[in-house]
């Protein structure tokens, strides 16, 4: 249960609950002593890390996410462009070989707005719920949206810049992002206009590569330009509502990514190339309530945290099927 | 990557009463993530504001909702997937831009470019759309009301002038694509290989999809076969004036706004166009 309550949490914007010494149970308590008596020099962990960096699997996840994420949207320009009718529409709402599929959150906007249930659309909506369901919520964000990806790119330029002193990392209240939500649900319900799509990047870019470019590009470009030089992926942390709408359907996902605290060296690397690192607070020494956590669902299941652990303590798991895999 | 000592959250306990420097820290914050929140709620409804005065009216395609005037309903039931683009054989249907509002990614006509001229027979838009802005409640193109086609021009209508019309109705270099029975029954063909010799121009009036279909039921081959698809009244007539050499072209109640008399109107600019903001039901 306090999985479901911590990922709520935290998909609200509220910090991570850390445990009282009370809280921890008394073999993870040991784990932790025995880390603290045997401390790491930093020129060990710099060999650990170093070691790591060598091997081969070290982008795995980001290379197999990239390339989906370029493959599904490229399904959608293809299909189109050599009319083959195999994924028609755009990410907002297609039929693939026929069937209907809707994106969660531009449904509810359109039902808040229109004030009707269209079967079409709910049947459509039912099916990607119950595929997000299965494949981990917020998956949608890292591993199909457009706009993740460039944002992405656009994250190490603004890192890279922020290292010379050229931007700066303006953070804001994560609450920010649920205020939003209500707000775009009610702006939905009262204006009866589908007010968040104007701005949405996701169907701006969905569309721009399937129909052509046009002038909603400058918001794009507006928007990568205030995340490099002011805010790192402020979009993505702070305002989308897609994300929360994923990130509830995240909430009852079995596809999580798992945290062992045994082999963790708490150092924080994951915590570093994160996008939502509030929820791998759990790998700060003395947050883990048991030898595996699993992250809350505010966790986009982008693997970059998998690919740059150095001691492999965290991992995908499906929920129930631990065994199998 | 190299540690900064100081780039982690500290992990120290803190002290319960909050110190000034961090209250001062959380009001920053606060007015930080309110600034955000105005910028982006405001940057959203600026959307609103081609809604006044209709800026970002346009000619729907068929079903949109209706009737055409639903525009408001319209807007707010899309989802602006661009399914019936994809579906459309002439490629009439295109989304609009950002600097329609919260028009942005909602299907539009621009009838002098290319017109819907239901070569689809079936209403493919209406079929493809997910959330029936384009709504299932209309089987047939007779059925449509996207607008109302008006003489805006007399002056410039070469039957009003008495003109004959020899050649390709917009030029042999103009993209728009027209389906001919009689050349193709299923595939439209580009209007520029199609040349006219007429000598009183009717182009409005002979190209009407609406007329073409009374035609074919009046022949007794209606459609796919189908009766259902014979037009219950007339969209446009060629009025012969007292003179015996020139005639207006005269819409009626059968006119569904589809938009091929303007695309097809060899006057530039074009005689007769589609008025939006009317339709068969709504004079």
């Amino acid at each position: 249960m306090s999985y479901f309550v911590e990922s709520l949490r935290q998909l609200l914007g509220l910090k991570p609950v850390k445990p009282t010494p009370e809280q921890i149970p008394i073999p993870v308590q040991a784990i932790y002593k025995e880390k603290r008596k045997t401390p790491l020099t930093r020129e060990a962990l710099h060999a650990v890390e170093a070691g790591h960096a060598r091997s081969a699997n070290r982008h795995k996840w980001r290379n197999r996410r990239w390339i989906t994420l370029i493959v599904v949207n490229l399904l959608f320009v293809l299909s189109y462009v050599l009319d083959v009718q195999l994924v028609e529409g755009a990410l907002t709402a297609s039929r693939v070989i026929g069937f209907h599929l809707a994106d969660l959150n531009s449904a509810l906007q359109v039902t808040l707005a229109y004030k009707h249930i269209v079967v079409n659309l709910l049947i459509g909506t039912l099916t990607v719920l119950v595929l997000w369901i299965l494949l981990g919520g917020r998956t949608f964000c890292s591993w199909v949206c457009p706009y993740h990806l460039v944002a992405e790119w656009a994250e190490s330029l603004h890192l890279w810049l922020a290292k010379r002193g050229w931007a700066i990392d303006i953070q804001f209240h994560r609450t920010v992002r649920a205020v939003f939500y209500v707000i775009f649900a009610l702006l939905a319900l009262l204006t009866g206009y589908t007010v968040f799509e104007t701005i949405s990047p996701t169907g701006i870019l969905s569309r721009a590569l399937i129909y052509g470019p046009g002038l909603a590009l400058l918001w794009i470009l507006a928007l990568l330009a205030f995340e490099v030089l002011l805010s790192r992926r402020a979009w993505c942390r702070y305002v989308c509502p897609i994300g929360i709408t994923y990130g509830l359907v995240g909430v009852i996902s079995p596809l999580r990514v798992q945290y062992n605290m045994r082999s963790c060296h708490h150092e924080g690397d994951c915590r570093k190339i994160c996008m939502v690192p509030h929820v791998l607070d759990v790998t700060i020494r003395g947050r883990a309530q048991g030898l595996t956590t699993d992250i809350g669902a505010d966790c986009t299941r982008c693997g970059l945290c998998v690919d740059i652990c150095p001691t492999g303590s965290l991992s995908y798991t499906f929920k129930g099927l631990e065994k199998a895999l | 990557m190299k540690e900064k000592p100081n780039a982690q959250p500290k992990t120290k306990p803190k002290p319960k009463r909050k110190t000034k420097k961090l209250r001062e820290q959380g009001r920053r914050e606060f007015l930080r993530s309110t600034a955000l929140l105005v910028g982006m709620v405001g940057a959203s409804l600026v959307g609103l504001i081609p809604l006044i005065g209709q800026a970002n009216a346009r000619l729907r395609p068929p079903g949109a909702l209706k009737d055409r005037l639903d525009e408001q309903e319209f807007l707010s039931a899309c989802i602006k997937c661009g399914q019936c683009v994809q579906v459309c054989p002439v490629e009439a249907i295109k989304l609009a831009d950002i600097n329609d509002g919260v028009g942005l990614g909602v299907p539009y006509i621009e009838a002098r470019d290319q017109a819907c001229d239901f070569s689809c027979d079936g209403l493919q838009c209406v079929l493809a759309c997910p959330t029936g802005a384009l709504t299932h409640d209309i089987d047939y193109p007779a059925e449509t009301r996207m607008g109302f086609a008006r003489l805006a021009r007399p002056c410039r209508c070469l039957a009003v002038r008495g003109q004959p019309f020899k050649g390709a109705a917009r030029g042999t270099d103009h993209p728009a694509l027209l389906r001919f029975e009689s050349v193709d029954r299923w595939n439209p063909i580009r209007l520029a290989e199609h040349p006219f010799d007429l000598p009183l121009c009717d182009l409005c009036v002979r190209l009407c999809p609406i007329e073409i279909r009374i035609a074919q039921c009046e022949a007794g081959t209606p459609p796919s076969g189908d009766p259902n698809q014979c037009p219950p009244l007339h969209a446009i007539r060629m009025q012969p004036m007292p003179d015996g050499r020139t005639a207006t072209p005269v819409v009626e109640d059968g006119c569904v706004g589809c938009g091929v008399c303007e695309m097809v109107c060899p006057a530039e600019p074009a005689a007769i166009v589609v008025d939006i903001h009317r339709s068969a039901d709504f004079q």
